[in-house]
């Protein structure tokens, strides 16, 4: 359902939107104050009634991956916000930490009360420079207001936050690898167990967010957390609030938008992305971000095993509210909720080939089955998209791509393989038209 | 020549060391850092360095130079130009924003004006999906870009335009 919302956004473009006294103004650091008066276990409690799932990709509950957190005992807790945005098709974080910096600072504040740290780091991907000014700016801000520091708000627990960089590498948003990239080691993802919260950031306990995760904490508690759960379509599968979507391609109007979750794939490509670039029909959308396979508008909803999805099933894919657990039951992902649409005259072997370009490109090389699985997909595209490869080839790939899958140590090898499975099997005459023609002899490109 | 830091880098290197409760976590900033000291790319010189400060081997310090596609192991040209080439852009035409600058720089990716001016790279999405396609120059992103909008840019940097074919 359709339901826009300013909760995010209401100061985006705004000249001052970003300042700490426009954000005051509007009722900014009232949350903060109130939960650091609260007991932690009740503030954690709030913000497992807000269901709000994870907004990196891995939809995980913000509130019971913060009851993980062991007590505060001997060691220090460590927030760390995941702001390494970098799955193609994914531009949102980039928006909150530019225009609407403060939002997160408060929820870092909340945050770092609510598990007990007495320091976060947000981990800006070091491209984004003008996200990592305005954060910088933000911090300063906060700390001469007094909300920073040894007391803030006058309270008894310190909280600092610092920026810190990465220097260009996609697998450090995987959370184990950023924890090594702030250590200053390699991004390379650590095996699990021990999970961040009993062993993190300086082998102490760690909860890491996404940047979007905690500007949502802030608006939760500014409500309360059930209430900002409601404001979801979706509150029955615990899937709560507002959340940024994204839209890009072959659109009208590619951009950023606010919504509570539960908007559906068509109101997202149609009514507020403005639908498709010459009003072409729609090839396929690629939901949250590259690592979740691509949807086509033919497929149906098809869950008879659970009584919520009575409503859509029969429906297109394109008509179902957009959830972790409604996207995940359909096969794909949400994902970061960043959608890419592809116009019919894009070919999708060529996007195919794109993508798997993007994971050769970022494979941090520990797994053996990850490293040479996705230098194999890309040689296997080259060759289908050159027109010297064979039928059999075609299938290689998708049994590379099935052997990368679930053998690594992280999710990256996952999102690598799905895409390849999802695009071969979608599209398997396209690709069968490139080994029978030799190459492509036909007219469509990714670019209109 | 031994690579140093002049005493106001020094003391930025300083402060970022007190953020984290180890030297080590550092070491990302401080390459950073002395990157930009050091003319935009890193020495063994600059390894020895940053190593000896954080009190790391060099060995991890090399190692982690070689992880991060940010931290040049080759000097490079006085501006860096990257060309986002992943999927949204792709679909909005990266193709030819890179093809325009291959042609106007007489340059592949990858590679350096013979005057050294500008590097030409390819770039993995830059979050900027939404008004793709798009270009990062130095520090600055250009967004919904046009050819047109481009040959200002290239102009700009370029003091002598080569011209397009």
């Amino acid at each position: 359902m359709l339901n826009r919302t300013e909760l995010i956004t209401k100061n985006y473009d705004k000249l001052e939107g970003q300042s700490i006294s426009e954000y005051i103004a509007s009722g900014g650091y009232a949350a903060a104050e109130k939960a650091l008066q609260m007991p932690r276990e009740m503030l954690v409690n709030e913000v497992k009634a807000a269901h709000i799932r994870g907004r990196g990709g891995a939809g995980f509950d913000c509130g019971v991956k913060w009851g993980f957190m062991p007590p505060l005992e001997s060691k220090p807790h460590y927030l760390i916000v995941n702001a390494d945005e970098g799955e193609p098709g994914t531009f949102k974080d980039r928006t909150i930490m530019e225009q609407n910096p403060h939002l997160l600072i408060e929820g870092c504040i909340i945050g770092c009360y609510a598990i007990g740290a007495h320091c976060c780091y947000i981990y800006v991907r070091h491209e984004l420079h003008m996200a990592k000014s305005r954060m910088w700016a933000a911090i300063e801000q906060a700390k001469a207001k007094g909300y920073l520091g040894k007391h803030p708000f006058g309270q008894a627990n310190p909280i600092d936050i610092w920026v810190h960089t990465g220097a260009g590498a996609y697998i450090c948003g995987e959370e184990t690898a950023l924890l090594n990239s702030l250590e200053g080691r390699r991004g390379e993802p650590r095996l699990k167990p021990p999970f961040p919260a009993q062993s993190g950031a300086f082998g102490c306990p760690t909860s890491v967010n996404n940047v979007e995760t905690i500007a949502a904490v802030t608006l939760a508690l500014r409500m309360g957390g059930d209430a900002f759960s409601r404001l979801s379509t979706l509150h029955n599968f615990n899937d709560g609030g507002v959340r940024l979507f994204g839209v890009s391609g072959h659109v009208k109007r590619p951009g950023i938008y606010e919504a509570a979750v539960g908007l559906t794939l068509r109101e997202l490509v149609y009514d507020l992305g403005g639908g498709i670039l010459d009003d072409r029909p729609m090839l396929g959308v690629i939901p949250g971000g590259s690592s979740c396979p691509i949807l086509l508008p033919s497929e149906l909803v098809d869950v008879p095993s659970d009584p919520r999805f009575e409503p859509y099933n029969g429906k297109s894919v394109l008509d179902l509210p957009m959830g972790v657990d409604t996207f995940r039951a359909i096969g794909t992902m949400l994902g970061t909720c960043c959608a890419i649409v592809l116009s019919d005259a894009a070919d999708p072997v060529l996007a195919c080939r794109n993508l798997v370009q993007f994971y050769k490109h970022e494979s941090c090389g520990q797994c053996t089955p990850c490293r040479e699985g996705c230098g194999w997909l890309d040689r296997l595209l080259d060759k289908i998209v050159g027109g010297t490869a064979t039928l059999d080839e075609l299938n290689l790939a998708s049994e590379v791509a099935s052997n990368i899958a679930g053998n690594t140590i992280c999710a990256f090898g996952d999102g690598a393989a799905g895409p390849v499975l999802a695009f071969v099997q979608k599209f398997r005459a396209s690709f069968e038209d490139y080994i029978r023609s030799g190459g492509n002899k036909q007219t469509r490109r990714l670019a209109l | 020549m031994a690579f140093s830091l002049n005493s106001e880098q020094a003391a930025q290197l300083e402060q970022i060391v007190a953020r984290y409760p180890i030297k080590q976590a550092a070491c990302i900033p401080a390459l950073h850092l002395c990157q930009e000291a050091n003319g935009n790319w890193i020495t063994a010189e600059v390894i020895q360095f940053v190593a000896e400060r954080l009190e790391l081997s060099t060995a991890h310090v090399s190692g982690v130079v070689s992880f991060y596609s940010l931290l040049n192991s080759k000097p490079v040209g006085k501006h860096q130009l990257w060309v986002c080439r992943t999927l949204s852009c792709a679909l909005r035409g990266s193709e030819a924003i890179l093809g325009h600058c291959e042609r106007r720089l007489g340059i592949k990716p990858g590679e350096t004006t013979p005057d050294g001016n500008v590097t030409l790279r390819t770039a993995e999405c830059l979050a900027s999906c939404g008004t793709a396609p798009m270009v990062q120059l130095d520090d600055k992103y250009y967004e919904n870009l046009t050819i047109k909008h481009l040959d200002a840019i290239l102009d700009a940097i370029c003091e002598e335009p080569t011209g397009t074919p």
